[in-house]
């Protein structure tokens, strides 16, 4: 007898069925499952369950479009102290000391076991986000940079501790949490299904349409419910524009970090009609309002789309011309080239994902491995580069770009008919599990939901790309010189609040 | 260099001539207005996911709203969402919007205090901190400096460090993990300053209200000079409430 499940993406199952291990047997199945290349961690979480923890893990198979599942039980404010499984591969690195963090769980092995974000219901209330225990290395010929919480720009909080020889970096710890919420927490006490939505809104404000797509999705296959093509059009549509609109102003990001105006001004200047289309659309700049669980609150009329085409067709030439300037300007490509490097075997082994990953030649896309939406009617093929570089990670924003405007230039030949202006009110199944995974413009979502007995969420996992690639960019930077620490962290653009929650 | 200057070529003029006559498209969600219609009035303050709604009479508070315009949806006779983006008041009643209203938000320009305009009105350099934002509010407020808006052209502008800075703009529904270091930095900026709040989860806590993840007591001891309704605020709104706020608007309008 197999000792998992396996389901596909947006799959409701119910709970009872994914087999519980002990936990030495759940170790070696999940460690064995990422032998397999094509396999990789999106989600690993506990949550208290009748009296005891329950761990679950979900390892996705890429190539097989399959999720497989498994779980175990330990006991809680026990003294035990287990064997981990980032001490067997570093995908769990995170996922471990999450669970570590919140529930006080003690591993014997684990390689790293710091907090994550010094959530609201931690474990040790007594730990502070004043007093990380930073790594420290005594030497005279070494010194301490301190960045953050509070960086120069207009951005997110968080804190960077470069330890330097001379100007170059030879390690840096990433330590976040400054804008936790309480994100999950709040998906569990606000019962009422906008209140959520406008939580799966707000877990990124970057992201909006990636997060409240995974969100929708999943409450629709929670609720029984297969959203028809008008709602899968939309979600389609407004992923590839928010894709285009984020790509655009990060290649302007990109451009004002090598002090290279005319780029930072040429693209910062594009990425306007962009996202004032989705003000037309639906009120809002960010897309606020625009994705709604069983129903579309702004149709996508045919004067909608005439005005889009106007606006691709004015954006191509200049966007066209601009990068092109961009990629061929000596002064640029110095600035970008091998710098910022992270290797196909670092990206594989700490299971990076989206633009990070495909940066680093590792094929992981949800639009081709998982797809959901308009995705499961086209041949999708990931833009892959293979320096792991700055240039690589610009290239792919380039190139994603382009692949959009494709994307979006086919979906706009056949609009569907309107079906869902109607307010449904659907509740959903009782004692399931199921997982939600979106690509979007950073990479994979996951969002993953249990009910319990009425049908009420028991539990509400999230999880940014941001969350796996944050270590990318601290072993991106080693060797680098630290004034080259700006344009690497743009390259990435990970998400503060998307791993704060 | 003959291709750059090309490419400069091509942009045409981008900026937006007078920031304070645009006019917004519907259905961008603005001001809104309440008709004096009878409605189920518990019925539509139950709609509200942020409690911004209040009855007998029906008003709504800006500093709560979230924008997402579901009330409108199911009661069009009652509620209308305007396409006015000046939102920005200095004063916290000022945002509740009551029924029957249509009239312009503005500043009351008794509580605007005299320092203000006599140091801040030919420059304003401003220090953002983002406690707990979801970045949306931070991607406007950049955008309210890019070429289209180009908040510079006023002397507004952000800056790195709080020693330059003459006011402190918050993001975010301040999480405890933020208050300290926020706190840190508004006393790191020099006398006289200003404290603007941008954006509902920083004015309420917005869809955050009440988590226990939020520590807000900094609102408590420190007086607010300007409140920037929406989710996120519309570049629109926050540049044309801070030119009200340090007296530029009449030379605007000239």
């Amino acid at each position: 007898m197999r000792n998992y499940i396996t389901i596909k993406n947006n799959e409701t199952i119910p709970f009872n069925t994914i087999p519980i291990l002990k936990y030495e047997e759940f170790l070696e199945t999940n460690v064995s499952f990422l032998k397999d290349a094509h396999n990789h961690c999106v989600s690993y979480f506990a949550f208290p369950f009748q009296n005891k923890l329950r761990l679950i893990c979900c390892i996705a198979n890429d190539f097989k479009a399959r999720i497989k599942l498994t779980s175990a039980e330990i006991e809680t404010n026990a003294a035990k102290v287990y064997p981990s499984l980032t001490a067997c591969n570093l995908n769990f690195n995170m996922f471990e000391r999450e669970i570590s963090e919140n529930f006080g769980v003690k591993y014997s092995d684990h390689p790293w076991l710091k907090p994550v974000r010094y959530s609201c219901s931690r474990f040790d209330q007594s730990a502070s986000i004043s007093n990380y225990p930073f790594y420290k290395i005594d030497s005279e010929e070494l010194h301490e940079v301190g960045v953050g919480p509070i960086h120069a720009g207009v951005i997110e909080p968080g804190h960077f501790r470069f330890i330097c020889k001379g100007e170059q970096i030879q390690h840096l710890e990433i330590q976040l949490g400054y804008q936790h919420r309480g994100v999950e927490n709040l998906f569990l006490l606000k019962n009422n299904l906008l209140q959520r939505t406008l939580l799966a809104e707000s877990i990124a404000g970057d992201t909006t349409v990636g997060h409240t797509t995974a969100f929708a999705n999943l409450w629709e296959s929670l609720c029984g419910y297969e959203p028809p093509d008008d709602l899968q059009f939309v979600r389609t549509l407004a992923l590839e524009l928010e894709r285009i609109a984020i790509h655009t102003g990060d290649l302007s990001a990109i451009c004002a970090d090598i002090a290279y105006q005319l780029g930072a001004s040429v693209f910062g200047r594009l990425r306007t009609p962009i996202i004032n289309f989705f003000q037309n659309w639906s009120g809002n700049r960010l897309a606020n309002g625009l994705i709604r669980a069983f129903q579309n609150n702004y149709s996508f009329t045919t004067e909608l789309r005439d005005e889009l085409l106007k606006i691709l067709s004015a954006y191509e030439p200049d966007f066209e011309e601009m990068s092109d300037k961009l990629m061929h300007n000596p002064g640029s490509l110095s600035r970008l080239e091998k710098t910022g490097v992270v290797t196909f075997e670092q990206a594989h082994s700490i299971g990076a994902v989206g633009m990070t990953a495909k940066a680093s030649g590792l094929n992981r896309d949800i639009r081709a491995s998982h797809p959901s939406l308009y995705y499961r009617r086209m041949d999708h093929q990931p833009v892959i580069k293979h320096h792991g570089d700055v240039y690589s990670r610009t290239q792919i924003r380039r190139e994603e770009i382009r692949q959009s405007i494709k994307y979006i230039k086919s979906l706009l030949k056949n609009i569907p008919d309107v079906e869902s202006n109607k307010r449904l009110l659907l509740n959903p199944k009782q004692n399931s599990f199921l997982i939600s995974l979106v690509e979007g413009w950073r990479g994979e979502i996951c969002h993953c939901a249990i009910t319990g007995e009425n049908g009420e969420l028991i539990h509400y996992k999230i999880k940014d790309p941001s969350f796996h690639n944050w270590l990318a960019l601290a072993l991106a930077v080693r060797k680098n010189e630290i004034s080259d620490f700006p344009i690497c962290n743009k390259s990435f653009n990970l998400s503060y609040c998307g791993f704060d929650l | 260099m003959i291709k750059a200057i090309q490419i400069l070529r091509h942009q045409g003029k981008q900026f937006i001539k007078d920031v304070t006559k645009v006019t917004l498209n519907e259905p961008f969600r603005g001001r809104p207005v309440i008709s004096k219609i009878k409605v189920d009035e518990e019925a539509l303050a139950k709609i509200c996911p942020t409690n911004a709604i209040t009855v007998n009479p029906v008003s709504i508070d800006l500093g709560k709203c979230s924008f997402c315009g579901e009330c409108a949806f199911q009661f069009p006779a009652k509620i209308k969402f305007t396409s006015d983006y000046k939102l920005a008041a200095n004063d916290r009643k000022k945002l509740i919007v009551q029924e029957g209203d249509d009239k312009a938000i503005e500043l009351n320009s008794e509580l605007i205090r005299k320092e203000i305009v006599s140091f801040f009105r030919g420059s304003l350099k401003l220090r953002q901190v983002s406690a707990g934002g979801d970045n949306s509010a931070e991607l406007e407020l950049n955008a309210a400096g890019n070429v289209n808006f180009d908040m510079g052209r006023f002397g507004i502008n952000f800056v790195a460090s709080p020693r330059h800075a003459d006011g402190i703009v918050i993001t975010g529904p301040i999480t405890e993990n933020m208050a300290e270091p926020l706190q840190i930095c508004y006393d790191a900026i020099p006398s006289p300053k200003i404290v603007i709040l941008c954006g509902v989860d920083a004015i309420s806590g917005g869809v955050f209200q009440n988590s226990a993840a939020l520590n807000r007591k900094f609102l408590e001891t420190h007086k607010v000079d300007l409140y920037v309704p929406g989710n996120p605020p519309h570049p629109l709104t926050f540049i044309n409430g801070v030119l009200e706020l340090i007296g530029k608007l009449s030379r605007v309008k000239r």
